[in-house]
C-alpha cells in the first residue's frame, strides 16, 4: 500500500506529467468533434464545463484568494458577451469569422477587464459587505445599461449569432487562462493577493502595494470572465441582458464554494460538478438510471418525481448550496491544492499528503 | 392649485406610497445587519413570500384586509424565524462569507419553490373597498392612504420597541457587543430570533401592501424591490433603523422622479448608479457611524 503510495507521489511530482495531460488534452479536444467521439450533446456539456472551469477559477481569484465577496462576475460575463458579439457580427468579414474568433475574444475580455479596473477603484475604500453591493450595483447598472440601448436588441437581446465556440477553442482558452491565474496566484502578486485576504492592514505594513495587487487582480479576474462571456455567447447563438442576472453570478459562487475556496483545483471540480450535477437530474437521465426498478415502482416514481424534475432540481440545487455551506463549509478542496499544480519551488512549504496541502497557523486557528 | 404644482403633489403622495412599502423591507435588513452584521439576502424573498400569502388569504380563504394582513405578518414572521434558525444558525461562528451565501441560496430556493405552485403571475383581488378623493386636482385613494398610515403606524412600534423596551435594549446590547451580552444574563439566541420575526413580519405586511397597491404579483418580484430596499438601508447607514426609514424615503422618491423626467426603463440604472456614487462618495450612509479598523 505504502509502496504504491509513494509511486503515486514519484508521478505527482514529475514535471512532465502536466504538460502530458494538456497535450492529450489538446488532441481530444481536437479529434472529438472530428471523428464523433461523442454525440453534439455531450460535446456541448463538455464546452459548458470549460466555460465555467473558467468562471468559477476567475471568481475564486477574487473571492477565495483574496478574501472579496464580488457579485459582479455576470457582468464582466455580459461585457465580454456583446462586445465580442457585436465585434464578431458587425466587424469582422463573415468569410474570416474562423480565424479572427480570437481576436474578439480577445477584445470582449479586455473591455471587461478595463471594467475591472472600475469595481477595482472602491474597493480601496470598502470592504466586505459594502464592497458585495457596489458589485451587486455594478451588475444592476450593466443590466439594465444593456437593456437601454435600442442598437444591441434591448431587453430582447441579440439573436442568430453565428456558432463559433468550438470544444478546442474552450479548452486552449481555459487552460491558458487557468494557467495564467495558477501562475499569478504563485506569483509574489499572488502572495499580495492572500496576504490583503488574511489582513490588509498588516499586508500594507508589510509592503504590500495593495491597491496594484487589487487592481491586477480584480482586471484578470474580470478579464477572465469577459473571454468566458464570449465563448459562452457564441455557444449560445443568443444573448439577452437577462441571461446574465444575479442567478448567474449565484451559479458561479456555488461552483466556487462548492469546489472550495483558494484551490484553482477545487474550482475546476466545483464546475465540473455542478454542471454534470444538473444535468444529472434531467428527467431523462434519471429515468435511464433508475430504469432497472420493477415496472410498477417506477411508474410511481415517474408520475411523482421524475416528471417535475425540471421544477424540482431548481429547488435542490440552492437547498445544496445551504446544506454545503453549513456541513462542509470549507467545500471539496477549500484551501488546498492539486499537487500537479503547486510550483516546484513551492512543493516544500505544503505539507505532504495525497492531495498536497496549503494548510496554514490560520487555517488552523480557524478549524471548527 | 395649479396643475403643475397638483401634477408634483400627486407625484410626492405616489413617492411617499412607494418609500413605505421600501421601509417597512429596508427595516428589516438593517435590524439583521446592525445584530449580526450579515446582509439577509433572503430577506426580499420573505416580502415575495408575504405578497404570495396575501393572494392565497385573499382568494383561497377569502378573508377580508385585516385578517389577511396579520396572517401574511404572522406567516412570514414564522419564515424569518425558521429561516434562521435551520439555515443561519449553525453559520453563526463561520466567516461572515458563508452565511452570505447561504442567504443566497435561502433566497433562490424560496423563488423556485414559490414557482413550482405559481408558474405565472397571479391577480391579487382588491380587499379594501377604494374610495378616491378629488383634492384640488390631486387624486388620493383610500388605498393609498391605509398603505401610508398603517407603515407610518407600524415603524412607530418599531422605533418604540427598539429605544423604549427590554427587548430593544438587548437587541442593541447585542449588536454592541455580542461576545459578552449573554455574560448579563441576556438571551442571545432568543433575541436574535425575535429580531428576525420583527424583520420578516414587517416584510409580510409590506408584501401585503405591494400587492395591493401593485396587484400583479411573481416569484421573482423580491429580488428587484429587495435589492432596491436593501439600497435605501444602506444609503441610511444600515443598522440603523432610522437611517433605513429616511433612505426608504429617499429612494422612494428619487424613482418616482426619475420616472417622472425620463423613461421609465431608465428608473434602475439611475438607481444603482446613484448608489455606487453614495458609497464612493460616503460609505457608511447617512446616518450610519464609520467604523475605524484598529490594528
Amino acid at each position: 500500500m505504502t509502496a504504491l503510495k509513494l509511486r503515486w507521489q514519484w508521478l505527482l511530482d514529475q514535471p512532465w506529467l502536466m504538460p502530458l495531460l494538456l497535450a492529450s488534452g489538446l488532441v481530444l479536444a481536437f479529434a472529438i468533434p472530428r471523428f464523433g467521439l461523442f454525440n453534439n450533446y455531450v460535446q456541448m456539456l463538455l464546452m459548458y464545463v470549460g466555460i465555467n472551469i473558467l468562471l468559477a477559477t476567475s471568481l475564486n481569484l477574487v473571492n477565495g484568494y483574496m478574501g472579496e465577496f464580488s457579485l459582479a462576475h455576470a457582468g464582466f460575463m455580459a461585457v465580454g458577451a456583446y462586445i465580442s458579439v457585436l465585434i464578431t457580427m458587425h466587424v469582422l468579414p463573415p468569410g474570416a469569422h474562423a480565424v479572427l474568433f480570437p481576436l474578439a475574444v480577445l477584445a470582449g475580455g479586455a473591455v471587461a477587464g478595463l471594467m475591472g479596473l472600475l469595481v477595482a477603484v472602491p474597493s480601496f475604500k470598502v470592504r466586505g459587505d459594502y464592497l458585495a453591493i457596489i458589485t451587486l450595483a455594478f451588475l444592476m447598472i450593466v443590466k439594465s445599461a444593456l437593456e437601454n440601448i435600442d442598437a444591441i436588441g434591448g431587453p430582447r437581446g441579440i439573436p442568430g449569432i453565428p456558432r463559433l465556440t468550438s470544444l478546442p477553442w474552450v479548452f486552449a482558452w481555459t487552460v491558458a487562462l487557468v494557467w495564467l491565474i495558477r501562475n499569478f496566484v504563485y506569483s509574489r502578486y499572488g502572495r499580495g493577493v492572500q496576504a490583503i485576504r488574511e489582513d490588509e492592514i498588516a499586508s500594507d505594513l508589510m509592503s504590500v502595494d495593495t491597491r496594484r495587487v487589487k487592481v491586477l487582480a480584480f482586471m484578470l479576474s474580470s478579464f477572465c470572465a469577459g473571454v468566458a462571456g464570449a465563448l459562452f455567447a457564441h455557444l449560445l447563438q443568443f444573448i439577452s441582458p437577462r441571461v446574465f442576472d444575479i442567478v448567474k453570478t449565484t451559479e458561479i459562487l456555488i461552483m466556487v464554494y462548492l469546489g472550495g475556496i483558494a484551490s484553482i483545483g477545487g474550482s475546476i471540480i466545483g464546475a465540473t460538478l455542478y454542471v454534470v450535477l444538473l444535468e444529472m437530474l434531467r428527467p431523462s437521465t434519471v429515468a435511464a438510471l433508475l430504469a432497472w426498478l420493477p415496472a410498477g415502482m417506477f411508474d410511481v416514481l415517474e408520475k411523482y418525481f421524475i416528471n417535475h424534475l425540471g421544477m424540482l432540481r431548481m429547488i435542490i440545487m440552492p437547498l445544496l448550496l445551504v446544506l454545503v455551506m453549513i456541513y462542509w463549509p470549507r467545500g471539496i478542496m477549500g484551501k488546498r491544492e492539486f499537487r500537479g499544480f503547486i510550483p516546484r519551488r513551492d512543493k516544500a512549504a505544503h505539507r505532504p499528503g495525497p492531495m498536497g496541502g496549503g494548510a496554514t497557523e490560520h487555517d488552523a486557528a480557524h478549524r471548527p | 392649485m395649479s396643475p403643475e404644482a397638483s401634477y408634483w403633489l400627486q407625484q410626492a403622495l405616489n413617492a411617499l406610497q412607494l418609500g413605505s412599502i421600501y421601509a417597512l423591507i429596508a427595516l428589516g435588513y438593517s435590524m439583521v445587519y446592525g445584530i449580526l452584521s450579515m446582509i439577509n439576502f433572503a430577506h426580499g424573498d420573505v416580502f415575495m413570500v408575504g405578497a404570495f400569502l396575501c393572494f392565497l388569504a385573499g382568494t383561497a380563504l377569502g378573508l377580508p384586509f385585516a385578517p389577511t394582513l396579520i396572517l401574511a405578518m404572522v406567516g412570514a414572521a414564522l419564515l424569518g424565524v425558521s429561516i434562521e434558525r435551520l439555515a443561519y444558525k449553525p453559520l453563526r461562528n463561520a466567516p461572515r462569507v458563508s452565511a452570505i451565501i447561504t442567504a443566497l441560496g435561502v433566497g433562490i430556493f424560496l423563488e423556485n419553490l414559490t414557482l413550482a405552485f405559481y408558474p405565472y403571475p397571479q391577480n391579487v383581488p382588491s380587499l379594501l373597498e377604494n374610495i378616491t378623493w378629488h383634492v384640488g386636482g390631486v387624486s388620493i385613494s383610500s388605498l393609498q392612504l391605509t398603505i401610508i398610515g398603517l407603515s407610518f403606524a407600524l415603524m412607530l412600534v418599531l422605533d418604540h420597541v427598539v429605544h423604549r423596551t427590554p427587548v430593544g435594549m438587548a437587541m442593541r446590547a447585542i449588536s454592541w457587543d455580542r461576545t459578552y451580552v449573554p455574560l448579563m444574563g441576556i438571551p442571545v439566541n432568543l433575541v436574535i430570533s425575535i429580531t428576525f420575526a420583527i424583520g420578516a413580519g414587517l416584510a409580510g405586511a409590506a408584501g401585503t401592501m405591494y400587492a395591493l397597491a401593485y396587484p400583479v404579483i411573481d416569484p421573482y418580484m423580491g429580488i428587484l424591490v429587495g435589492w432596491k430596499a436593501f439600497i435605501a438601508a444602506v444609503v441610511g447607514g444600515i443598522g440603523n433603523i432610522r437611517g433605513a426609514m429616511i433612505g426608504a424615503f429617499i429612494l422612494g422618491a428619487v424613482e418616482i422622479m426619475v420616472v417622472a423626467l425620463m423613461p421609465s426603463t431608465y428608473r434602475d440604472l439611475v438607481v444603482f448608479s446613484l448608489l455606487l456614487a453614495l458609497i464612493v462618495w460616503r460609505p457608511y450612509g447617512i446616518l450610519g457611524q464609520p467604523r475605524v479598523q484598529k490594528v
